[in-house]
């Protein structure tokens, strides 16, 4: 096992600067996901780690060794591609056991090794098989199980799981995530899907146009975004933004939105030094922030509104409700039962001790 | 047998007829003729030209055979013919994977090396033929088979190049970094995974290679005399102020046939599956 710590790392494709100068320290047995939409050099970052792609400026360390002029089979790294990268012309027994006989492992050694991984991922029955032969699921277990048999420092995924539909997804998320629970080897994993993200990551990196959005725990970066890129990737559905006004007076102050015609009191919590007075501001809420009023007060730090339901979208367990504050769309998260049709004015209590503030200009929290 | 003909009655039977008249007619155009030199091969010379035709001898021979391969040499030349044509489909096919590998994977010449290799081919052999012949008499290569073999190979490697180019380009190449990450040099990502999966690639360009040479006239009748000559330079004996020599013609064109039928038959599993695949994907 091994930590990796990438400093300053460039990456240029064809006069496109893919990774703009990345600093990142992954500690040895930790669960990174790399996040962020297409184009945004994730990928590049992991095959240049893996070795694929060379660094144009920056270094990168696997278990404290400079590794930018070590081949990719010497950095003792595994990957699982996302299209699983399985040999056509070998069967899954071939396929598992190739990188042992590239380094010239006794047989019995190999055969010992290859039945134990299988026998993990439960596909010992088909290690005669062609990948032809295999579901997408299966061919994922043996993509891992290639990874796996050679007890790298470092596994990298590159999308594992985008190939597959929704069902089989969640299961080889589950997968993954028991495997690092019982081999605590150090990932690196590649996503464009938040979900995967937030269920996989001890760390999440969100990078956004070749850098570092933000990194730090799911729920850090879920709660407390750095950005409005950040408080709108993570999170489904996405998040609440809202203009506004802020205005403050002594200790209190108020959000107003639109004409003047709505204005919520931001909890003291949510007030920071750096917020002016006559400000333009972002609020942002999430949509299981704003909830059907019980009661006859709102719970504090929350402001009562009275909404009319413009759009129902039931899912089963919940129902998302469309409404309009200033003007502006807000969609709610309710119980499956708290709007019976569109149209219906109901009160909603908006928790402003979660909302998120941002600067429009800079798009940064504040 | 019955699977086929209902496939080809699909749909309305009218619509049919038109399409079996095609098929039909294009198998006559391509077989008649083949009949005819294999018939000729074997009639007695007054069943040549005879009014009516002699779709089959009476007194079928096989003196042809022993006059085109024995006296006019022909056994010679279609030693010549395979020797050449073997060793040049072999070097055209290692050379021109290799390239193809290296311009589809390392982008090796920029975009403008593919194209300069397939412009060779726009070269008329006749604006070379003079040139090698003096270069190949001073270096003592005229009329041997390594003279001939080294212009074979080098005339067909834009076709192999070509051929395999294409093909590379389409196999995934996470397939070779997988390969990479796993433990194999670069050769051994050639050798062991990018090969096997490019075989009904190289099959195809190898029996387009071998074609071509097997058929060329042109450079063999320049660069070769008693020694090297090919199979089709033999054919020019067979035409002279007398008269033509139709059975030993046909019967050496027989015989010439037999490499041509043998290697597509071993290999067309690979031949198809080469031709098509690179169309498929796209």
């Amino acid at each position: 096992m091994a930590g990796v710590r990438i400093s300053g790392l460039h990456k240029h494709f064809a006069g496109v600067h893919a990774v703009r100068g990345i600093d990142l320290d992954i500690p040895d047995g930790e669960f990174t996901v790399l996040v962020g939409p297409s184009g945004c050099g994730k990928s590049t970052l992991l095959r240049t780690i893996a070795g694929l792609e060379d660094a144009d400026a920056g270094t990168i360390e696997i278990g404290e060794q400079v590794v930018n002029a070590v081949r990719p089979r010497d950095r003792d790294v595994a990957m699982v591609f996302q299209d699983y990268a399985l040999y056509p012309h070998m069967t899954v027994f071939g396929n598992i056991s190739l990188s042992l006989r590239a380094r010239g492992r006794p047989k019995a050694e190999i055969e010992a090794r290859v039945r134990r991984v299988a026998d993990l991922l439960g596909i010992v029955n088909l290690l005669g098989r062609y990948p032809r032969q295999l579901s997408g699921g299966q061919r994922q277990r043996v993509a891992i199980g290639r990874a796996i048999v050679r007890n790298p420092r470092v596994f990298l995924f590159d999308e594992p799981l985008s190939n597959l539909d929704a069902q089989l997804r969640d299961e080889m998320r589950s997968e993954i995530k028991r495997l690092h629970q019982d081999i605590a080897t150090t990932m690196i994993y590649v996503t464009h899907d938040q979900i995967e993200a937030m269920t996989l990551a001890d760390r999440i990196v969100l990078m956004r146009d070749g850098w570092i959005e933000q990194e730090g725990a799911p729920l850090d970066l879920y709660e407390q975004p750095a950005t409005m890129f950040v408080a709108g990737f993570l999170g489904s559905p996405q998040m609440n933004f809202l203009r506004g006004r802020l205005l403050c007076s002594g200790e209190g102050a108020v959000v107003r939105f639109g004409e003047g015609e709505t204005a919520l009191a931001l909890p003291p919590a949510r007030r920071r030094p750096n917020m002016g007075d006559g400000a333009e501001v972002i609020v942002g809420l999430r949509p299981e922030h704003a909830r059907r009023a019980a009661g006859t007060e709102p719970t504090p730090g929350a402001a009562r509104i009275e909404a009319t339901i413009e759009l129902l979208q039931p899912t089963g367990s919940r129902s998302y409700a469309t409404f309009r504050l200033a003007g502006q769309p807000v969609l709610a998260e309710l119980q499956a039962h708290d709007v019976s049709r569109p149209g219906e004015r109901i009160p909603i209590d908006l928790d402003l001790r979660r909302a998120a503030i941002f600067d429009p200009q800079s798009g940064k929290a504040l | 047998m019955a699977e086929a003909a209902t496939r080809l009655l699909r749909g309305r039977p009218s619509a049919a007829v038109p399409r079996i008249l095609c098929i039909g007619l294009f198998v006559i155009f391509v077989l008649v003729p083949l009949y005819w030199m294999v018939i000729t091969s074997i009639k007695p010379t007054s069943d040549y030209l005879a009014i009516p035709p002699v779709w089959f001898p009476a007194e079928p021979t096989i003196v042809h055979y022993t006059a085109a391969l024995f006296s006019y040499r022909g056994l010679d030349g279609l030693i010549n013919s395979l020797v050449i044509a073997s060793a040049s489909t072999v070097l055209s096919t290692v050379l021109g994977t290799l390239m193809a590998y290296s311009m589809a994977r390392f982008n090796t010449g920029g975009e403008h090396l593919a194209f300069w290799v397939l412009s060779q081919r726009f070269l008329p052999p006749v604006a070379t033929a003079l040139p090698l012949f003096l270069m190949f008499r001073s270096w003592h290569l005229y009329d041997t088979h390594v003279g001939l073999i080294i212009v074979y190979t080098v005339m067909t490697l834009p076709l192999s190049v070509w051929m395999m180019y294409a093909y590379f380009r389409q196999l995934p190449r996470s397939l070779e970094d997988a390969a990479l990450v796993d433990g194999l040099s670069r050769w051994q990502a050639l050798w062991m995974v990018a090969v096997p999966l490019a075989v009904p690639g190289i099959v195809a360009a190898a029996v387009f290679v071998f074609v071509a040479v097997w058929t060329e006239f042109f450079f063999a009748l320049v660069l070769t005399s008693r020694h090297a000559f090919t199979l089709p330079t033999v054919f020019r004996a067979f035409l002279g102020f007398q008269g033509a020599q139709y059975g030993e013609a046909c019967a050496l064109a027989t015989t010439s046939l037999v490499p041509s039928i043998v290697l597509g038959i071993l290999v067309q599993r690979h031949l198809v599956r080469g031709l098509t695949l690179g169309a498929l994907r796209g």
